[in-house]
């Protein structure tokens, strides 16, 4: 395999037909990588294409014997059974959630774990003066005793950095490492980069702005539903961002999607620039001057990259569940609504599907009637004392109109397959009789048979005249489902296409960019 | 064993808590040589425990919710002393010193329940420092002195049904109130049964609800008869007359009422149950609201049954109130445990209790078993769990599909489902 290498520079790492398996799922078939001594290398691809996997297969997480495949780094077959052991080989990996410690100070946080010691009590002035000359060379001017909590993420992703040199690190990962940055201090990371390449030290790097991505990487591996597809050289092959898109979404788009003629009416809902800022940070928004409309019998999609404000834009205005509210407007059939809290949402006919069912959508201790009821207690209540008879038959009702398969009603919702514990939820806010239903990730971890239901469900929910909100990562469900697609990146909408407009590339060019068309 | 389990309803540890509890009477009544089972003897064992067990209804709302409360003994042991000085010192009736103290409950509640709710101090801080507050206030008001009260206010705490009607040689009363029981047991086993049948839910075997019936009945009134047959002046006590009312008011609230759910909803999923319209601050509130109250109520009843009110009343109680609850079935990470759980919990720690004395076991020896048995039952618990649903190879399997899930969540697996599937 090595000979086939015809370019002059050696390799640093090169994984060969790595194949990882989890019980009834392939989530890398024959994926191979190859990466060159000193170079950027970028891995691209759609949410769930399988990159956080493969880099967790490389740097140990997954360990040795878990996959099939061969890793070779430096020429040696390596065989790591934990990260420490990949760290010890000089491969560091980054991640998007960084793994520093706010208590600590930067000192204490980059030799956490690998602290210098003498006669076994740590050397302070020694690490004072390594953290001083590491911080000089990432550029970060701060004092090594800040807390790290009291400084900003880009200097943190900056303490990370300089814990991987103190490692001597050879091969540097970085998983989305500008995702939570702005501006300048993506800038200044990714000139970081470009300074450690100088230095000798290969990264690899995986982010889903095409724009950075062009303007750093040497080579780009593009993987796709667990393959990798293609490795592009930048400068030999003049990559751009268009031809990056198109090897992450070309695939055929199957018909997955029950018949469906909409019957779309006047406007129902609509929400007027939508400002809200992030729960904890101070200055940052997570939502910018949002604005969108769903009529009468609309199926709305929202497309965006995982992170890019899709499910806070659902959450705030469902009732201000997430984030700190700044300014903003929404309207259902024309009058304004003051949406203080999810009782005053409901009690206004919105329902808000939770994107993640296990720790936001279901009390797992509870059993499927229960469930069904609990975001309408009152309407199966007299003087606040619920009807154990109202319960049984509401759920009997939607037990069989979904078609949820379960031996009785009084089954736990715990023990439910993915697709039957989203019936339940979808029962859930279908009882509460919601005007306008938002459904964040609504077939995430469903197979295909559940998901070809859900989607009639939805449909059916849009024919009785409701404004029906979608939120996806998966194009191809957007493309089939909506009548009307709006993009968000960082926040911000980006654009709006009808169903007929839309395509795949075209959606991929409004969420990955800040361009705006509308 | 299925059939049996039929017969108490699902929960396993609730089943074997009150075969426990039988067990425990049985053997006691066998090694103490018939002591155990005797009129006087249960009439002590309710005076004795009613105000733990009081205090237990409270505790398994606040351990459903999420949390715990550790001030109960302190507060009780405050407004104890504070209605016993209300009384001596302003000349009110009993009924209205017993009104004061039930607001001053509510009070102290709010004061611990706006901490932990609206300001997000995890309870058990709050409550840490409402032990140390309310023990201290305690000796503080009542200068550390015992302080007697009146006969009519230790009423409530060492009453008895009055005679009333003829004479038949038993206390009427007792017997109207067993007999009252076994109609409710036999209506509510009837109703339940057609209910079922009306909705076409699946309807217990009628062999199941007649045995069911026979051991609950019998079991009441073999009570009614302990109860009614005691020395002269004697009957069913008035502190287990106000543990009955309260156990079928909050058994009642917890099982069949809005607030109820939502109890167990924002301790089983805060998020899932704020995602819902539930407010959980509110409900936090509640919960730590109504402890303080109950606390009181037991203080007083503590301070009726002993004739004054002294500075280490309540001390320890909120450890008792605390086992009870757990050995009733609750688990600490909140969601699941149930009022009548809490009070067959609260009775086997009472039964073995009294049965130990009447051996004349010590208390360090006590101590020691009833730690253990605590450990015990909560074991069986956890063991059941990890045993009922799945075999070992089941367990294994769980561990694999479970980082698969993890992974799902991560990203979007579904459409390596769909590759796979395609």
């Amino acid at each position: 395999m090595t000979s086939l290498n015809t370019h002059s520079e050696p390799l640093i790492l090169e994984m060969r037909s790595i194949t990882k398996e989890f019980p009834g799922v392939k989530a890398l078939a024959d994926v191979s990588l190859r990466v060159k001594a000193g170079e950027i290398h970028a891995i691209c691809g759609e949410n769930g294409a399988g990159k956080s996997t493969l880099m967790k297969v490389l740097s140990g997480v997954y360990p040795y014997g878990t996959y099939t495949g061969d890793i070779v780094y430096q020429n040696e077959v390596q065989e790591f059974k934990d990260i420490r052991a990949s760290e010890h080989a000089g491969i560091v990996i980054i991640h998007q959630e960084l793994a520093l410690i706010p208590e600590l100070s930067i000192m204490e946080n980059i030799f956490l774990g690998n602290e210098p010691t003498k006669r076994g009590v740590i050397d302070w002035n020694e690490a004072r003066l390594r953290s001083t000359e590491l911080l000089a060379r990432v550029g970060l001017r701060e004092d090594p005793d800040t807390p790290v909590k009291e400084i900003g993420v880009g200097k943190q992703q900056l303490v990370e950095i300089a814990k991987a040199l103190n490692k001597s690190v050879k091969l540097l990962i970085l998983d989305e490492p500008t995702a939570a940055l702005n501006e300048s201090d993506s800038q200044h990371l990714l000139d970081l980069m470009l300074g450690l390449k100088g230095r000798g030290i290969t990264s690899i790097i995986i982010s889903h702005k095409l724009n950075e991505i062009e303007q750093i990487a040497d080579e780009i591996t593009i993987i796709r539903d667990g393959k990798s597809i293609e490795t592009l050289n930048v400068k030999a092959d003049g990559v751009d961002e268009d031809r990056i898109i198109k090897g992450m979404v070309g695939r055929t788009l199957e018909s997955r999607f029950p018949d469906h003629e909409p019957k779309i009416g006047e406007v129902l809902f609509e929400v007027k620039n939508w400002n809200v800022g992030h729960p904890q940070i101070q200055d940052r928004l997570v939502c910018k001057n949002s604005s969108f409309f769903v009529r009468r019998g609309e199926i709305v999609g929202f497309a965006g990259l995982m992170g890019a404000g899709r499910t806070e834009l659902a959450r705030s205005v469902f009732g201000r569940s997430y984030g700190r509210f700044i300014s903003g407007h929404v309207y259902k059939e024309g009058k304004e609504l003051q949406l203080r809290s999810v009782k005053q949402a409901i009690d206004a006919g919105l329902g808000y599907v939770t994107e993640d069912r296990k720790s936001l959508g279901l009390n797992l201790l509870d059993d499927i009637k229960a469930t069904t009821v609990s975001a309408n207690l009152r309407k199966i209540s007299k003087h606040f004392v619920v009807d154990a008879n109202k319960e049984y038959a509401v759920a009997e009702e939607y037990r069989k109109s979904l078609r949820t398969k379960t031996p009785s009603v009084e089954e736990g919702v715990a023990k439910l397959s993915g697709g039957n514990q989203q019936k339940v939820v979808l029962a859930k806010w279908m009882f509460t009789d919601p005007d306008v239903l938002i459904l964040d990730e609504p077939t995430r971890g469903i197979d295909v048979g559940a998901k070809y239901e859900i989607y009639g469900i939805i449909q059916r929910l849009a024919n009785q005249g409701k404004a029906v909100i979608v939120i996806s990562s998966e194009l191809p469900e957007l493309l089939g489902l909506s009548d009307r697609i709006y993009t968000i990146f960082e926040g911000a909408i980006t654009g709006v296409l009808d169903k007929d407009q839309a395509s795949q590339e075209s959606l991929m060019k409004l969420m990955t960019s800040a361009r705006k068309t509308a | 064993m299925n059939a049996l389990k039929k017969l108490f309803g699902g929960n396993t540890r609730q089943f074997g808590m009150i075969f426990a509890l039988v067990a425990l009477i049985v053997f006691f009544e066998i090694f103490t040589e018939g002591r155990t089972l005797t009129p006087g003897n249960v009439i002590n064992l309710f005076n004795g425990n009613s105000y733990i067990l009081i205090l237990a209804i409270g505790m398994v709302l606040v351990i459903i919710a999420g949390h715990i409360d550790l001030s109960v003994g302190s507060v009780a042991a405050f407004v104890g002393v504070c209605v016993a000085i209300f009384i001596r010192d302003w000349g009110i009736p009993w009924y209205l010193g017993v009104l004061l103290g039930l607001l001053l409950g509510v009070a102290i509640g709010a004061w611990q329940g706006f901490w932990v709710a609206y300001v997000g101090i995890p309870a058990f801080i709050v409550t840490l420092s409402g032990m140390l507050i309310f023990r201290g206030a305690n000796q503080f008001v009542g200068k550390s002195n015992t302080i007697p009260v009146p006969g009519d206010f230790q009423f409530i705490g060492s009453g008895y049904l009055p005679e009333v009607g003829p004479k038949t040689g038993y206390n009427n009363l007792t017997l109207v109130l067993g007999l009252l029981a076994v109609a409710y047991v036999i209506y509510s086993e009837v109703r339940s049964r057609r209910n079922a049948k009306e909705l076409g839910a699946e309807v217990p075997e009628a062999w199941i609800s007649i045995l069911k019936l026979v051991l609950v009945c019998g079991a009441i009134l073999y009570a009614t008869y302990l109860f009614a047959t005691g020395r002269p002046g004697t009957s069913f006590p008035i502190p287990g007359l106000i543990l009955a009312v309260l156990i079928l008011i909050y058994g009642f609230i917890s099982s069949k009422t809005v607030i109820g759910r939502h109890i167990y909803a924002v301790g089983g999923n805060r998020h899932a149950a704020e995602l819902s319209g539930v407010q959980s601050k509110k409900v936090n509130f509640l919960v730590m609201m109504n402890m303080s109250l109950l606390a009181g109520l037991a203080g007083m009843i503590f301070v009726g049954r002993s004739t004054a009110s002294g500075p280490f009343d309540g001390v320890g109680w909120e450890l008792d109130a605390i086992a009870a609850v757990f050995i009733g079935g609750a688990a600490v990470t909140g969601g699941v445990g149930t009022v009548i759980g809490s009070i067959i919990g609260g009775l086997v720690m009472a039964v073995l209790n009294n049965g130990l004395q009447l051996l004349g076991v010590g208390a360090d020896l006590t101590q020691i078993i009833k730690g253990l048995v605590l450990l015990i039952a909560v074991a069986f618990d956890v063991y059941n769990k990890s045993q009922g649903k799945r075999s070992v190879v089941g367990m294994l399997m769980k561990n694999f599909s479970r980082s698969n899930e993890i992974k799902a969540d991560e990203t979007t697996s579904t459409k390596e489902v769909i590759s796979k599937g395609a």
